[in-house]
């Protein structure tokens, strides 16, 4: 996913990558039709805010995990951290690991207070006993610049992939993505979007299953067979950790970002409100972290056997980062009619994605900022969905102008940013909410401000912008991902000013709020 | 509960005087030993599997910073010890949120239906 996410430039080799695929666009428009087909279903039942936002509260937890796994399984995680193991070897897994293992933090922490406490967004939790106004301004903009940068990422992404599997225009690509996932969203509200996360989420883990029991037949169905075949054709040193990480800062510093970003995600934050109780919040993360785990189980196989069956030298050909690895390796051991499957499930997997984040970020706007900023507290729920349903489509033409803009950058320190602005200031505000008493409104807007200035203005700073892409030769910030400071800052500078001038109001509903945070009293 | 509520500015919320004021029956509960107990016990299980987690994770990446011979060493023909580390991490992941739904299942919900049940 950090890898280098770089446009894919299609280019002619014996693949038919990147010419039109009649599987994959059947595949795909078949996806589309089935999905839109559910959007209309889901139009019908989309008539409330609670059925817009949350799905009615009506997912079961098992259907909450796996479509928290397809929320979480990009496309840039799939193709990307495949492609960083075929071309890096190990080094590719430590990724992986670092995007999983916030989930049990998740758990442990916030899953089932969130529940409990919230309603629609995750600034529902930080400002239940705080001062409404303040909160939501600050938490709107985190949750809205965390949400941009991820959507630049996917758009960017998706063009660029779409161009090289299905030999479409960038632009069109683009286009189709954005008014797609508008429709989604637009009509079908959270149902939708959660049944196109669960049938994206089953097709991937499906696929990439046979992806690799196609891969493994080639080598008896042994992984070690697989290991020695990687060992004797690129070196043993393959399969132990390289360069990749030599800084213990900069690889604490990335740990944090992954680890702790997950769960400051708006997108992930938001589907725990899809389910009934905190019970079944709890059960969607097991199920989640499970999916997540064997699908990067997967991607680390999909890794190695692309590495021995297509080779370093065609991957790398055909796109720098690996990122058509995966592709690569269902048409060599599935032939073109898998590879257009699996085409279509990568297309079908940005959609997917980009509808969750636009959904997060419309509520984002219409709950947050039109109903407790503009109207302070007081609206209908018509005028509210009227909002939130412009800011769909505003966000929709948004997201294609930034695809369109952001053609041909570097999109992996936009996904390093998009992580590193959710650990710094949504995670530190939501936590300290959540179990500190003392905390006060003053200290949660300038640890949500702390966090995102410092993560923008670092990474401005620091080696993967100003060395990779500006051409410095040294960087004035040493650390390629910022959290590591920007983090612990938001953290200190809430305690601080908490600290420093006390909200006794603050702390007294604390008191009072800890029913509903522990016993689920009066929780929607 | 917010949207229904007529909100004139935050310093309604300061004084709080829009709250619904806690129950003498909820209060009772937020003060009783069996609470506190229940509140106690709940952060000590998050605490000390999020800082096992914690442990883990950063271990590992210590070790790779720091240790990368270690992790190379092989354990057979081919594989390195790398490889079964890096595996085990994320099945460790998986089972510690099973530790924790079966500790949440079995003791924390059944003392929540408990003192549930006496506020009525």
């Amino acid at each position: 996913m950090l890898s280098s996410f770089v446009l894919l430039q299609a280019t002619p080799t014996a693949s038919t990558l990147g010419t039109a695929n009649p599987v994959s666009i059947a595949m795909f428009f078949l996806f589309v039709a089935v999905t839109l087909y559910i959007t209309y279903w889901a139009a019908k039942k989309t008539k409330t805010g609670s059925e817009f936002y949350a799905a009615g509260r009506n997912i079961s937890g098992f259907q909450n995990g796996l479509a928290l796994a397809g929320d979480y399984m990009s496309a840039a995680s799939f193709l990307g951290i495949a492609g960083m193991v075929a071309t890096k070897g190990y080094d590719g897994l430590i990724y992986s690991i670092g995007f999983l293992v916030g989930w049990p933090l998740i758990m442990f922490l916030i899953a089932e207070p969130l529940r409990n406490l919230g309603k629609y967004t995750f600034a529902d939790v930080v400002a239940y006993r705080l001062r409404q106004r303040p909160i939501r301004i600050a938490s709107s903009v985190g949750s809205l610049l965390t949400i941009s940068f991820y959507l630049i990422a996917q758009m960017v992404g998706a063009g660029g992939l779409i161009k090289t599997l299905f030999g479409l225009e960038y632009e069109i690509a683009v286009v189709i993505v954005g008014a797609v996932m508008t429709l989604y969203v637009l009509f079908g509200g959270m149902i939708a979007t959660t049944w196109v996360q669960i049938i994206k989420a089953v097709l991937l883990l499906s696929g990439a299953t046979v992806l690799v029991l196609l891969s493994l037949a080639k080598f008896g169905f042994s992984p070690g067979n697989l290991l020695e075949a990687v060992s004797t054709q690129y070196g043993q040193a393959m399969l132990s950790p390289g360069g990749y990480i030599t800084n213990p800062f900069d690889a604490l510093s990335l740990g944090l970002a992954l680890m702790l970003g997950t769960a400051g995600l708006p997108h992930i934050l938001m589907r725990f409100y899809t389910v009934p109780d905190a019970k079944a919040a709890r059960k969607s993360v097991f199920v989640a972290t499970g999916f997540i785990g064997y699908f990067y189980l997967l991607t680390f196989l999909i890794g190695f056997s692309a590495m021995a069956l297509v080779g370093k030298p065609a991957i790398e050909g055909l796109d720098k980062g690996g990122n058509m690895a995966a592709l690569l390796l269902a048409e060599q051991t599935g032939g073109t009619a898998f590879l257009g499957f699996i085409a279509a499930v990568a297309f079908a997997t940005i959609l997917a994605v980009v509808a969750g984040l636009t959904l997060s970020g419309a509520s984002s706007i219409s709950h947050d900022l039109y109903v407790h900023v503009f109207k302070k507290g007081v609206s209908d729920e018509k005028g509210e969905m009227k909002v939130a349903r412009r800011a769909t489509i505003a966000l929709g033409i948004l997201s294609i102008l930034l695809g369109l803009v952001f053609k041909g950058q570097n999109v992996a320190f936009m996904v390093g940013l998009a992580f590193s602005i959710a650990a710094s200031a949504n995670f530190p505000a939501l936590l300290m909410s959540i179990i500190w008493k003392k905390f006060t409104t003053q200290g949660a807007v300038w640890s949500i401000v702390t966090g995102a200035a410092l993560s923008l203005i670092l990474i401005v700073l620091s080696p993967t912008i100003m060395v990779d892409i500006m051409g410095y030769p040294e960087a004035i910030f040493p650390l390629k991902n910022p959290a590591l400071v920007s983090m612990s800052s938001a953290f200190l500078v809430g305690i601080i000013v908490s600290l420093l001038k006390p909200e006794p109001a603050a702390a007294a509903k604390f008191e009072s709020e800890k029913l509903r945070t522990y016993l689920g009293v009066g929780a929607e | 509960m917010f949207a229904r509520r007529p909100y004139t500015g935050y310093k309604i919320y300061q004084s709080m005087e829009n709250e619904p004021k806690p129950s003498a029956n909820s209060t009772a509960i937020l003060e009783s030993a069996a609470f506190k107990k229940l509140v106690k016990q709940r952060w000590s299980v998050s605490l000390v599997l999020t800082f096992a987690m914690l442990a883990v994770y950063f271990g590992f990446l210590l070790l790779v910073a720091f240790d990368k011979e270690l992790l190379a060493t092989k354990i057979g023909d081919y594989t390195t010890l790398a490889i079964p580390v890096g595996l085990g991490i994320i099945l460790f992941a998986w089972l510690l949120t099973g530790v924790y739904v079966f500790w949440a299942n079995n003791k924390y919900d059944a003392s929540v239906e408990e003192l549930k049940n006496k506020i009525s």
